[in-house]
Protein backbone atom coordinates (compact mmCIF):
# COMPACT_ATOMS: atom_id res chain seq x y z
CA UNK A 1 0.00 0.00 0.00
CA UNK A 2 2.60 2.45 1.14
CA UNK A 3 4.96 1.81 -2.29
CA UNK A 4 1.86 1.79 -4.22
CA UNK A 5 1.55 5.62 -3.46
CA UNK A 6 4.64 6.97 -3.55
CA UNK A 7 5.42 5.38 -6.86
CA UNK A 8 1.69 7.01 -7.56
CA UNK A 9 3.23 10.09 -5.93
CA UNK A 10 6.39 9.79 -7.77
CA UNK A 11 5.16 9.44 -11.71
CA UNK A 12 2.25 12.34 -10.35
CA UNK A 13 5.29 14.41 -9.44
CA UNK A 14 6.54 14.59 -12.73
CA UNK A 15 3.55 16.49 -14.00
CA UNK A 16 3.56 18.53 -10.45
CA UNK A 17 7.16 19.53 -11.51
CA UNK A 18 5.94 20.67 -14.94
CA UNK A 19 2.78 23.06 -13.45
CA UNK A 20 5.28 24.44 -10.75
CA UNK A 21 7.69 25.86 -13.80
CA UNK A 22 4.61 27.59 -14.74
CA UNK A 23 2.60 28.77 -11.96
CA UNK A 24 5.88 29.33 -9.97
CA UNK A 25 8.66 30.00 -11.83
CA UNK A 26 6.96 31.51 -14.86
CA UNK A 27 3.87 32.91 -13.32
CA UNK A 28 1.92 31.53 -16.44
CA UNK A 29 -0.81 29.87 -15.05
CA UNK A 30 -1.11 27.14 -18.23
CA UNK A 31 -3.98 24.84 -18.50
CA UNK A 32 -2.52 23.10 -21.62
CA UNK A 33 -1.51 20.61 -18.89
CA UNK A 34 -5.04 19.05 -19.11
CA UNK A 35 -4.60 18.21 -22.64
CA UNK A 36 -1.10 17.19 -22.82
CA UNK A 37 -1.00 14.90 -20.33
CA UNK A 38 -3.01 12.37 -21.85
CA UNK A 39 -1.76 13.50 -24.99
CA UNK A 40 1.62 12.34 -23.32
CA UNK A 41 -0.23 8.71 -22.34
CA UNK A 42 -2.08 8.52 -25.79
CA UNK A 43 1.14 8.93 -27.71
CA UNK A 44 3.41 6.74 -25.52
CA UNK A 45 0.80 4.01 -25.70
CA UNK A 46 0.53 3.87 -29.50
CA UNK A 47 4.16 3.77 -30.62
CA UNK A 48 4.70 0.98 -28.16
CA UNK A 49 1.31 -1.00 -29.73
CA UNK A 50 2.84 0.30 -33.17
CA UNK A 51 5.81 -1.35 -32.77
CA UNK A 52 8.00 2.11 -32.28
CA UNK A 53 9.60 0.31 -29.00
CA UNK A 54 9.46 2.49 -25.62
CA UNK A 55 12.15 4.79 -25.38
CA UNK A 56 11.54 6.35 -28.92
CA UNK A 57 7.75 6.24 -27.38
CA UNK A 58 8.82 8.53 -24.25
CA UNK A 59 11.08 10.64 -26.00
CA UNK A 60 7.76 11.38 -28.71
CA UNK A 61 5.70 11.78 -25.87
CA UNK A 62 8.19 14.40 -24.33
CA UNK A 63 8.34 15.98 -27.99
CA UNK A 64 4.43 16.22 -28.08
CA UNK A 65 3.59 18.02 -24.54
CA UNK A 66 6.54 20.18 -25.59
CA UNK A 67 4.82 21.08 -28.79
CA UNK A 68 1.54 21.53 -27.41
CA UNK A 69 3.43 24.12 -24.44
CA UNK A 70 4.80 25.52 -27.25
CA UNK A 71 1.70 26.59 -29.30
CA UNK A 72 -0.09 27.91 -25.68
CA UNK A 73 2.72 30.33 -25.38
CA UNK A 74 2.72 31.36 -29.06
CA UNK A 75 -0.83 31.95 -29.50
CA UNK A 76 -0.30 33.99 -26.04
CA UNK A 77 2.77 35.55 -28.02
CA UNK A 78 1.35 36.25 -31.02
CA UNK A 79 -2.29 37.12 -30.04
CA UNK A 80 -1.73 38.55 -27.61
CA UNK A 81 -4.31 36.06 -25.93
CA UNK A 82 -4.73 36.36 -21.56
CA UNK A 83 -2.28 32.97 -21.08
CA UNK A 84 -4.84 31.53 -19.36
CA UNK A 85 -7.52 31.65 -22.44
CA UNK A 86 -4.36 30.69 -24.55
CA UNK A 87 -4.42 26.93 -22.60
CA UNK A 88 -7.84 26.48 -22.52
CA UNK A 89 -7.70 27.30 -26.28
CA UNK A 90 -4.77 24.29 -26.85
CA UNK A 91 -6.49 21.93 -24.20
CA UNK A 92 -9.55 22.24 -25.81
CA UNK A 93 -8.31 21.56 -29.50
CA UNK A 94 -6.13 18.61 -27.86
CA UNK A 95 -9.13 16.88 -26.82
CA UNK A 96 -9.72 15.80 -30.18
CA UNK A 97 -6.11 15.54 -31.06
CA UNK A 98 -5.56 12.88 -28.18
CA UNK A 99 -8.67 10.94 -29.71
CA UNK A 100 -7.15 10.86 -33.21
CA UNK A 101 -3.67 9.96 -31.65
CA UNK A 102 -5.85 6.90 -30.29
CA UNK A 103 -7.13 6.06 -33.67
CA UNK A 104 -10.26 7.33 -33.42
CA UNK A 105 -10.90 5.33 -30.09
CA UNK A 106 -11.57 7.55 -26.07
CA UNK A 107 -8.99 4.75 -24.60
CA UNK A 108 -6.62 2.34 -25.65
CA UNK A 109 -4.91 -0.35 -23.65
CA UNK A 110 -1.62 -1.42 -23.03
CA UNK A 111 -2.18 -5.15 -22.41
CA UNK A 112 0.23 -8.20 -23.30
CA UNK A 113 3.24 -5.89 -24.60
CA UNK A 114 6.30 -4.55 -23.40
CA UNK A 115 6.67 -1.22 -21.24
CA UNK A 116 9.20 0.43 -19.38
CA UNK A 117 7.22 -0.80 -16.02
CA UNK A 118 6.38 -4.45 -17.32
CA UNK A 119 10.52 -4.47 -18.24
CA UNK A 120 11.82 -2.86 -15.30
CA UNK A 121 9.40 -5.60 -13.11
CA UNK A 122 10.90 -8.56 -14.96
CA UNK A 123 14.03 -7.16 -14.46
CA UNK A 124 13.64 -6.99 -10.58
CA UNK A 125 13.62 -11.18 -10.93
CA UNK A 126 12.14 -12.06 -7.72
CA UNK A 127 11.92 -8.86 -5.85
CA UNK A 128 8.32 -7.92 -4.88
CA UNK A 129 7.44 -5.80 -7.76
CA UNK A 130 6.34 -3.03 -5.79
CA UNK A 131 9.66 -2.38 -4.26
CA UNK A 132 11.12 -2.78 -7.91
CA UNK A 133 8.99 -0.08 -9.01
CA UNK A 134 9.49 1.80 -6.60
CA UNK A 135 12.98 1.80 -6.41
CA UNK A 136 13.21 2.60 -10.19
CA UNK A 137 11.13 5.36 -10.07
CA UNK A 138 12.89 6.81 -7.67
CA UNK A 139 15.52 6.55 -9.77
CA UNK A 140 13.64 8.28 -12.80
CA UNK A 141 11.88 10.91 -11.03
CA UNK A 142 15.15 11.56 -9.35
CA UNK A 143 16.70 11.62 -12.29
CA UNK A 144 14.50 14.13 -14.05
CA UNK A 145 14.30 16.25 -10.82
CA UNK A 146 18.54 16.52 -10.95
CA UNK A 147 18.25 17.47 -14.88
CA UNK A 148 16.09 20.19 -13.57
CA UNK A 149 18.12 21.85 -10.91
CA UNK A 150 21.08 21.57 -13.61
CA UNK A 151 18.83 23.74 -16.34
CA UNK A 152 17.80 25.79 -13.75
CA UNK A 153 21.87 26.45 -12.84
CA UNK A 154 22.63 27.38 -17.03
CA UNK A 155 22.42 31.27 -17.85
CA UNK A 156 19.31 30.27 -19.42
CA UNK A 157 17.45 28.66 -16.33
CA UNK A 158 18.39 31.59 -14.07
CA UNK A 159 16.57 34.18 -16.70
CA UNK A 160 14.08 31.50 -16.78
CA UNK A 161 13.96 31.91 -12.93
CA UNK A 162 13.52 35.84 -13.28
CA UNK A 163 10.86 35.83 -15.74
CA UNK A 164 7.93 35.37 -13.66
CA UNK A 165 9.48 37.76 -10.83
CA UNK A 166 10.37 40.27 -12.88
CA UNK A 167 9.75 40.40 -16.93
CA UNK A 168 11.31 43.52 -17.97
CA UNK A 169 14.33 42.87 -16.10
CA UNK A 170 14.74 39.77 -18.47
CA UNK A 171 14.20 42.75 -21.43
CA UNK A 172 16.48 44.92 -20.26
CA UNK A 173 19.35 42.38 -20.33
CA UNK A 174 18.47 41.77 -23.95
CA UNK A 175 16.55 38.50 -23.60
CA UNK A 176 13.43 38.26 -26.02
CA UNK A 177 10.62 37.04 -23.14
CA UNK A 178 8.65 35.27 -25.56
CA UNK A 179 11.57 33.04 -26.63
CA UNK A 180 11.89 32.26 -22.74
CA UNK A 181 7.41 31.52 -22.50
CA UNK A 182 7.97 29.07 -25.00
CA UNK A 183 11.06 27.02 -23.46
CA UNK A 184 9.28 27.59 -20.25
CA UNK A 185 5.83 25.87 -20.99
CA UNK A 186 7.31 23.90 -23.66
CA UNK A 187 9.29 22.02 -20.79
CA UNK A 188 6.46 22.28 -18.32
CA UNK A 189 4.71 20.62 -20.76
CA UNK A 190 6.52 18.60 -22.20
CA UNK A 191 7.23 17.13 -18.11
CA UNK A 192 3.51 16.56 -17.73
CA UNK A 193 3.12 14.59 -21.16
CA UNK A 194 6.47 12.08 -19.61
CA UNK A 195 4.40 11.75 -16.49
CA UNK A 196 0.86 10.50 -18.51
CA UNK A 197 2.87 8.41 -20.45
CA UNK A 198 4.60 6.78 -17.40
CA UNK A 199 0.81 6.99 -16.06
CA UNK A 200 -0.30 4.74 -19.08
CA UNK A 201 2.14 2.33 -18.88
CA UNK A 202 1.31 2.11 -15.03
CA UNK A 203 -2.08 1.29 -15.02
CA UNK A 204 -1.83 -0.55 -18.53
CA UNK A 205 -3.89 2.16 -20.77
CA UNK A 206 -4.51 5.06 -21.97
CA UNK A 207 -7.80 7.41 -21.84
CA UNK A 208 -8.47 10.49 -23.70
CA UNK A 209 -9.76 12.14 -20.52
CA UNK A 210 -7.16 11.41 -18.23
CA UNK A 211 -6.07 14.58 -17.68
CA UNK A 212 -9.34 16.56 -16.66
CA UNK A 213 -8.41 18.48 -13.93
CA UNK A 214 -5.12 17.39 -13.38
CA UNK A 215 -3.75 20.73 -13.57
CA UNK A 216 -5.41 21.63 -10.06
CA UNK A 217 -3.82 18.16 -8.62
CA UNK A 218 -0.67 19.48 -9.81
CA UNK A 219 -1.41 23.02 -8.22
CA UNK A 220 -2.64 21.33 -5.22
CA UNK A 221 0.73 19.27 -5.02
CA UNK A 222 3.21 22.55 -5.51
CA UNK A 223 1.33 24.20 -2.54
CA UNK A 224 0.79 21.19 -0.08
CA UNK A 225 5.06 20.89 -0.83
CA UNK A 226 5.48 24.41 -0.27
CA UNK A 227 4.30 23.91 3.44
CA UNK A 228 6.54 21.23 4.35
CA UNK A 229 10.08 24.02 4.40
CA UNK A 230 11.47 26.91 2.95
CA UNK A 231 14.32 27.53 0.55
CA UNK A 232 15.61 29.78 -2.52
CA UNK A 233 17.34 27.10 -3.47
CA UNK A 234 16.21 25.44 -6.53
CA UNK A 235 17.07 22.03 -5.88
CA UNK A 236 15.06 22.12 -2.99
CA UNK A 237 12.21 23.56 -4.47
CA UNK A 238 12.07 20.75 -6.88
CA UNK A 239 12.57 18.48 -3.59
CA UNK A 240 9.41 20.13 -2.32
CA UNK A 241 7.07 19.61 -4.92
CA UNK A 242 8.43 15.65 -5.20
CA UNK A 243 7.54 15.97 -1.81
CA UNK A 244 4.01 17.68 -2.38
CA UNK A 245 3.00 15.33 -5.12
CA UNK A 246 3.59 12.23 -2.68
CA UNK A 247 1.29 13.77 0.07
CA UNK A 248 -1.00 14.72 -2.24
CA UNK A 249 -1.45 11.13 -3.40
CA UNK A 250 -1.28 10.01 0.26
CA UNK A 251 -4.16 12.41 0.87
CA UNK A 252 -6.26 11.11 -1.63
CA UNK A 253 -5.67 8.00 -0.78
CA UNK A 254 -7.00 8.04 2.82
CA UNK A 255 -9.81 9.98 1.15
CA UNK A 256 -10.65 7.32 -0.76
CA UNK A 257 -10.10 4.53 1.77
CA UNK A 258 -11.48 6.04 4.80
CA UNK A 259 -13.81 8.23 2.78
CA UNK A 260 -16.09 5.49 2.29
CA UNK A 261 -17.28 5.72 5.54
CA UNK A 262 -18.72 9.12 5.51
CA UNK A 263 -20.23 8.53 1.96
CA UNK A 264 -17.18 9.79 -0.20
CA UNK A 265 -17.33 8.38 -3.40
CA UNK A 266 -14.24 8.65 -5.61
CA UNK A 267 -15.87 11.44 -7.91
CA UNK A 268 -15.82 13.25 -4.59
CA UNK A 269 -12.21 13.68 -4.87
CA UNK A 270 -12.01 16.47 -7.30
CA UNK A 271 -14.54 17.98 -4.94
CA UNK A 272 -11.82 17.61 -2.31
CA UNK A 273 -8.69 18.48 -4.37
CA UNK A 274 -10.22 22.05 -5.04
CA UNK A 275 -10.94 22.50 -1.05
CA UNK A 276 -7.36 21.77 -0.56
CA UNK A 277 -6.47 24.42 -2.90
CA UNK A 278 -8.62 26.95 -1.44
CA UNK A 279 -7.11 25.76 2.06
CA UNK A 280 -3.71 26.01 1.30
CA UNK A 281 -4.25 29.68 -0.37
CA UNK A 282 -6.14 30.73 2.99
CA UNK A 283 -3.24 29.61 4.93
CA UNK A 284 -0.97 31.17 2.50
CA UNK A 285 -1.97 34.42 2.59
CA UNK A 286 -2.69 34.56 6.46
CA UNK A 287 1.46 33.75 6.82
CA UNK A 288 2.20 36.15 4.23
CA UNK A 289 -0.16 38.94 6.22
CA UNK A 290 1.70 38.05 9.45
CA UNK A 291 4.76 40.42 9.66
CA UNK A 292 7.72 39.22 9.31
CA UNK A 293 11.07 39.54 10.92
CA UNK A 294 12.57 42.55 8.83
CA UNK A 295 15.82 41.34 7.74
CA UNK A 296 18.15 44.12 6.95
CA UNK A 297 21.25 44.40 6.81
CA UNK A 298 24.09 42.12 7.45
CA UNK A 299 21.57 39.27 8.44
CA UNK A 300 22.76 35.74 6.52
CA UNK A 301 19.80 33.17 6.45
CA UNK A 302 18.23 32.47 3.08
CA UNK A 303 14.42 33.35 2.72
CA UNK B 1 25.53 58.70 -31.41
CA UNK B 2 22.20 58.80 -30.70
CA UNK B 3 19.76 61.14 -32.82
CA UNK B 4 15.86 61.70 -32.75
CA UNK B 5 14.43 62.45 -35.77
CA UNK B 6 11.17 65.09 -35.57
CA UNK B 7 9.78 62.24 -33.01
CA UNK B 8 5.84 62.20 -32.53
CA UNK B 9 4.22 60.26 -29.96
CA UNK B 10 0.67 60.00 -29.34
CA UNK B 11 -1.40 57.54 -27.18
CA UNK B 12 -4.85 56.49 -28.01
CA UNK B 13 -4.96 57.84 -31.79
CA UNK B 14 -8.48 58.71 -32.41
CA UNK B 15 -9.85 57.99 -29.45
CA UNK B 16 -11.55 60.88 -26.79
CA UNK B 17 -8.31 59.99 -24.31
CA UNK B 18 -5.85 61.08 -27.56
CA UNK B 19 -2.85 62.10 -25.63
CA UNK B 20 0.27 63.75 -27.51
CA UNK B 21 3.22 62.83 -25.30
CA UNK B 22 6.08 63.72 -27.44
CA UNK B 23 5.62 66.40 -29.88
CA UNK B 24 7.76 66.67 -32.92
CA UNK B 25 10.46 66.04 -31.40
CA UNK B 26 14.83 66.22 -32.59
CA UNK B 27 17.44 65.88 -30.69
CA UNK B 28 21.18 64.12 -31.10
CA UNK B 29 22.58 62.84 -27.53
CA UNK B 30 26.83 63.17 -28.24
CA UNK B 31 29.14 60.68 -26.61
CA UNK B 32 30.15 61.30 -23.34
CA UNK B 33 27.56 63.76 -22.90
CA UNK B 34 25.69 63.41 -19.63
CA UNK B 35 22.55 65.24 -19.55
CA UNK B 36 19.71 65.96 -16.97
CA UNK B 37 16.32 66.14 -17.76
CA UNK B 38 14.09 68.48 -15.79
CA UNK B 39 10.08 69.82 -16.61
CA UNK B 40 6.67 69.10 -14.89
CA UNK B 41 4.65 66.54 -14.42
CA UNK B 42 3.58 64.66 -17.52
CA UNK B 43 6.10 67.19 -19.58
CA UNK B 44 7.01 63.39 -21.14
CA UNK B 45 10.60 62.97 -19.82
CA UNK B 46 9.09 59.28 -19.31
CA UNK B 47 8.04 58.88 -22.61
CA UNK B 48 11.29 60.17 -24.14
CA UNK B 49 13.22 57.52 -21.99
CA UNK B 50 10.70 54.83 -23.74
CA UNK B 51 11.16 55.87 -26.98
CA UNK B 52 14.91 55.35 -26.86
CA UNK B 53 14.55 52.18 -25.34
CA UNK B 54 11.60 51.07 -27.02
CA UNK B 55 9.18 49.85 -24.82
CA UNK B 56 6.90 52.33 -26.95
CA UNK B 57 7.18 52.86 -30.58
CA UNK B 58 6.67 56.32 -31.78
CA UNK B 59 3.80 57.40 -33.82
CA UNK B 60 5.97 59.41 -36.45
CA UNK B 61 9.79 59.82 -36.51
CA UNK B 62 12.73 57.98 -36.21
CA UNK B 63 15.59 56.80 -33.85
CA UNK B 64 18.88 56.26 -34.72
CA UNK B 65 21.54 54.39 -32.66
CA UNK B 66 24.76 55.00 -34.16
CA UNK B 67 23.56 55.81 -37.26
CA UNK B 68 21.23 52.75 -37.10
CA UNK B 69 17.88 53.72 -37.49
CA UNK B 70 15.99 51.29 -34.88
CA UNK B 71 12.51 52.99 -34.75
CA UNK B 72 11.20 49.77 -34.99
CA UNK B 73 13.76 47.24 -33.23
CA UNK B 74 12.15 45.73 -30.43
CA UNK B 75 13.21 47.10 -26.78
CA UNK B 76 14.97 43.01 -25.76
CA UNK B 77 17.37 43.95 -28.85
CA UNK B 78 18.22 47.64 -28.38
CA UNK B 79 19.08 46.68 -24.97
CA UNK B 80 22.79 45.28 -25.63
CA UNK B 81 23.50 49.27 -26.19
CA UNK B 82 20.90 50.45 -23.48
CA UNK B 83 21.18 50.36 -19.51
CA UNK B 84 18.07 51.76 -18.10
CA UNK B 85 17.17 51.89 -14.33
CA UNK B 86 13.68 52.94 -12.96
CA UNK B 87 12.09 54.87 -10.75
CA UNK B 88 10.74 51.88 -9.26
CA UNK B 89 13.76 49.92 -7.18
CA UNK B 90 12.22 46.70 -7.66
CA UNK B 91 11.83 46.77 -11.22
CA UNK B 92 15.58 46.35 -11.86
CA UNK B 93 16.21 43.36 -10.13
CA UNK B 94 13.99 39.66 -9.14
CA UNK B 95 13.12 39.92 -6.00
CA UNK B 96 12.96 36.00 -5.84
CA UNK B 97 16.38 35.00 -7.13
CA UNK B 98 19.56 35.59 -5.29
CA UNK B 99 21.95 38.55 -5.63
CA UNK B 100 24.86 36.17 -7.91
CA UNK B 101 22.00 34.91 -9.62
CA UNK B 102 20.46 38.48 -10.55
CA UNK B 103 24.37 39.57 -10.86
CA UNK B 104 24.83 36.74 -13.38
CA UNK B 105 22.09 37.24 -15.63
CA UNK B 106 23.01 40.97 -15.95
CA UNK B 107 26.64 40.05 -16.23
CA UNK B 108 26.53 39.38 -19.90
CA UNK B 109 23.55 41.14 -22.49
CA UNK B 110 22.12 38.93 -25.13
CA UNK B 111 20.52 35.82 -25.50
CA UNK B 112 21.36 33.48 -22.25
CA UNK B 113 22.33 29.74 -23.91
CA UNK B 114 22.91 26.33 -21.17
CA UNK B 115 26.41 27.52 -20.24
CA UNK B 116 26.78 27.29 -16.13
CA UNK B 117 28.93 30.78 -16.03
CA UNK B 118 28.00 30.95 -12.73
CA UNK B 119 31.58 29.65 -10.86
CA UNK B 120 33.54 30.34 -8.21
CA UNK B 121 35.92 32.77 -10.57
CA UNK B 122 32.40 34.73 -11.15
CA UNK B 123 31.74 34.76 -8.20
CA UNK B 124 34.53 36.45 -6.79
CA UNK B 125 34.39 39.02 -9.54
CA UNK B 126 30.70 39.78 -8.09
CA UNK B 127 32.06 40.43 -4.72
CA UNK B 128 34.84 42.73 -6.00
CA UNK B 129 32.27 44.88 -7.79
CA UNK B 130 30.06 44.53 -4.62
CA UNK B 131 32.65 46.20 -1.99
CA UNK B 132 32.82 49.55 -3.68
CA UNK B 133 29.21 50.10 -2.57
CA UNK B 134 29.91 49.62 0.98
CA UNK B 135 26.93 47.98 1.87
CA UNK B 136 28.10 44.41 2.81
CA UNK B 137 26.24 43.08 0.12
CA UNK B 138 29.21 40.92 -0.66
CA UNK B 139 28.83 38.77 1.81
CA UNK B 140 25.33 38.12 0.97
CA UNK B 141 25.76 36.84 -2.60
CA UNK B 142 23.09 34.17 -1.46
CA UNK B 143 20.64 36.01 -0.33
CA UNK B 144 17.18 37.03 -1.93
CA UNK B 145 17.50 40.87 -3.73
CA UNK B 146 14.33 41.04 -1.84
CA UNK B 147 15.20 41.17 1.18
CA UNK B 148 17.59 44.55 0.39
CA UNK B 149 16.28 48.03 1.46
CA UNK B 150 15.31 50.02 -1.53
CA UNK B 151 18.54 51.63 -0.78
CA UNK B 152 20.25 48.73 -1.89
CA UNK B 153 18.75 47.16 -4.01
CA UNK B 154 18.79 50.02 -6.59
CA UNK B 155 22.44 50.61 -5.39
CA UNK B 156 23.03 47.01 -7.15
CA UNK B 157 20.62 48.32 -10.17
CA UNK B 158 23.02 50.63 -10.62
CA UNK B 159 25.65 48.03 -10.47
CA UNK B 160 24.48 45.47 -12.24
CA UNK B 161 23.78 48.40 -15.33
CA UNK B 162 27.20 49.76 -14.99
CA UNK B 163 29.25 46.48 -15.13
CA UNK B 164 27.69 45.69 -18.03
CA UNK B 165 29.14 49.07 -19.81
CA UNK B 166 26.20 50.16 -21.83
CA UNK B 167 26.56 52.69 -24.15
CA UNK B 168 24.04 54.80 -23.13
CA UNK B 169 22.41 54.48 -19.51
CA UNK B 170 18.96 56.13 -18.77
CA UNK B 171 17.55 57.39 -15.39
CA UNK B 172 14.17 57.80 -14.68
CA UNK B 173 13.70 59.65 -11.46
CA UNK B 174 15.64 56.75 -9.97
CA UNK B 175 15.99 58.29 -6.50
CA UNK B 176 13.45 59.51 -6.40
CA UNK B 177 11.69 56.32 -4.45
CA UNK B 178 14.34 56.37 -1.75
CA UNK B 179 14.60 58.10 1.30
CA UNK B 180 16.84 61.17 1.41
CA UNK B 181 20.21 59.66 3.02
CA UNK B 182 20.06 56.44 0.40
CA UNK B 183 19.05 58.92 -2.12
CA UNK B 184 22.33 60.65 -1.61
CA UNK B 185 24.11 57.47 -1.71
CA UNK B 186 22.59 56.17 -4.80
CA UNK B 187 23.48 59.64 -6.73
CA UNK B 188 26.95 60.05 -5.63
CA UNK B 189 27.52 56.39 -6.99
CA UNK B 190 25.96 57.64 -10.30
CA UNK B 191 27.94 60.66 -10.60
CA UNK B 192 30.79 58.10 -9.71
CA UNK B 193 29.92 55.23 -12.15
CA UNK B 194 29.42 57.47 -14.85
CA UNK B 195 32.63 59.29 -14.63
CA UNK B 196 34.81 56.29 -13.97
CA UNK B 197 33.45 54.61 -17.10
CA UNK B 198 32.80 57.59 -19.05
CA UNK B 199 29.41 56.69 -19.88
CA UNK B 200 26.63 58.41 -21.99
CA UNK B 201 23.50 59.15 -19.61
CA UNK B 202 20.43 60.77 -19.53
CA UNK B 203 18.78 61.12 -15.94
CA UNK B 204 15.63 62.61 -15.62
CA UNK B 205 15.30 64.25 -11.61
CA UNK B 206 12.87 66.54 -9.73
CA UNK B 207 15.85 68.25 -7.99
CA UNK B 208 16.67 71.47 -9.99
CA UNK B 209 19.87 71.58 -8.05
CA UNK B 210 21.01 68.08 -9.34
CA UNK B 211 19.73 68.88 -12.60
CA UNK B 212 22.58 71.74 -12.45
CA UNK B 213 24.82 70.37 -10.57
CA UNK B 214 25.75 67.28 -12.13
CA UNK B 215 26.20 66.49 -16.11
CA UNK B 216 27.66 68.68 -18.65
CA UNK B 217 24.07 69.34 -20.61
CA UNK B 218 20.16 69.72 -19.01
CA UNK B 219 17.12 69.55 -21.23
CA UNK B 220 13.91 70.88 -20.33
CA UNK B 221 10.84 69.77 -21.55
CA UNK B 222 7.36 71.23 -21.33
CA UNK B 223 4.09 69.84 -23.26
CA UNK B 224 6.27 67.28 -25.07
CA UNK B 225 8.83 69.43 -26.34
CA UNK B 226 12.37 70.25 -25.50
CA UNK B 227 12.36 74.04 -24.80
CA UNK B 228 15.67 74.63 -23.37
CA UNK B 229 18.93 72.83 -24.20
CA UNK B 230 22.28 73.99 -22.58
CA UNK B 231 25.45 72.84 -22.45
CA UNK B 232 29.16 73.52 -21.19
CA UNK B 233 29.66 77.04 -19.77
CA UNK B 234 26.35 78.51 -19.89
CA UNK B 235 24.96 74.89 -18.06
CA UNK B 236 27.63 75.74 -15.32
CA UNK B 237 26.28 79.14 -14.61
CA UNK B 238 23.09 78.12 -14.40
CA UNK B 239 20.93 79.02 -10.74
CA UNK B 240 17.91 77.60 -10.20
CA UNK B 241 16.27 81.13 -9.87
CA UNK B 242 17.88 81.21 -13.41
CA UNK B 243 15.99 78.00 -14.71
CA UNK B 244 12.88 79.14 -13.10
CA UNK B 245 12.78 83.00 -14.64
CA UNK B 246 14.05 81.29 -18.25
CA UNK B 247 10.95 78.66 -18.00
CA UNK B 248 8.68 81.71 -17.38
CA UNK B 249 10.15 83.21 -20.21
CA UNK B 250 10.18 80.31 -22.31
CA UNK B 251 6.09 79.40 -21.52
CA UNK B 252 5.09 82.60 -19.79
CA UNK B 253 2.77 80.36 -17.86
CA UNK B 254 1.24 81.41 -14.55
CA UNK B 255 1.94 78.60 -11.93
CA UNK B 256 1.13 79.21 -7.98
CA UNK B 257 4.12 78.83 -7.13
CA UNK B 258 7.46 78.14 -8.84
CA UNK B 259 8.21 74.99 -6.38
CA UNK B 260 5.07 73.55 -8.07
CA UNK B 261 6.77 74.25 -11.93
CA UNK B 262 9.58 71.76 -11.43
CA UNK B 263 10.43 70.35 -7.71
CA UNK B 264 8.03 68.59 -5.78
N1 LIG C 1 1.08 54.34 -21.82
C1 LIG C 1 0.44 55.53 -21.87
N2 LIG C 1 -0.83 55.59 -22.32
C2 LIG C 1 -1.47 56.76 -22.40
N3 LIG C 1 -0.92 57.94 -22.05
C3 LIG C 1 0.33 57.95 -21.59
C4 LIG C 1 1.08 56.74 -21.47
N4 LIG C 1 2.31 57.04 -20.97
C5 LIG C 1 2.32 58.37 -20.78
N5 LIG C 1 1.14 58.92 -21.16
C6 LIG C 1 0.81 60.35 -21.12
O1 LIG C 1 1.84 61.05 -21.75
C7 LIG C 1 2.10 62.27 -21.07
C8 LIG C 1 3.56 62.33 -20.68
O2 LIG C 1 3.82 61.36 -19.66
P1 LIG C 1 5.24 61.07 -19.08
O3 LIG C 1 5.10 59.88 -18.23
O4 LIG C 1 6.21 60.99 -20.18
O5 LIG C 1 5.51 62.36 -18.21
P2 LIG C 1 6.75 62.68 -17.27
O6 LIG C 1 7.36 63.91 -17.80
O7 LIG C 1 7.61 61.52 -17.12
O8 LIG C 1 5.99 63.02 -15.91
P3 LIG C 1 6.38 62.69 -14.40
O9 LIG C 1 7.27 63.78 -13.97
O10 LIG C 1 5.08 62.72 -13.70
O11 LIG C 1 7.03 61.34 -14.38
C9 LIG C 1 1.16 62.32 -19.88
O12 LIG C 1 0.06 63.11 -20.23
C10 LIG C 1 0.74 60.90 -19.71
O13 LIG C 1 -0.55 60.81 -19.19
MG1 LIG D 1 8.10 60.17 -15.49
Amino acid sequence: MVEGILVDGLIFALMAMGVFITFRILDFPDLTVDGSFATGAAVVTMSITGGLGIFPGLLLAFLSGAAAGTVTAVIHNRLKVPNLLAGILTMTMLYSINIRVLGGRANVALLRVDTLISRVINLGGSVPREITLLLFMIIFTGSIKLLLDLFFHTDMGITLGAMGNNEQMVISQGVNPRTMKVLGVGLSNGLVALSGAMLAQYQGFADANLGVGIVVQGLAAVMLGEFLFRSNKIGMLTLQVIFGAILYKALMFFGRYYGYYINLTPSDLKLLTGLLVIASLVIAKSRKNKPVNSSKRGGGTNA
Amino acid sequence: MIKLENMTMVFNPGTVNENTAIRNLSMTVNKGDFITVIGSNGAGKTTLLNLISGSVFPTEGKIRIQEKDVSRTPEYQRASFIGRIFQDPTMGTAGKLSLEDNMNICYKKGFKGLKISLNAKRRKIFQQALEPLKMGLESRLKDNVGLLSGGQRQALTLLMTVLSHPELLLLDEHTAALDPRNAEIVLELTRQFISEYQLTAMMITHNMKHAIEMGNRLLMMDGGEIIFDVRGEEKQNLTVEKLVKKFHELRSKEFATDEDLLAR
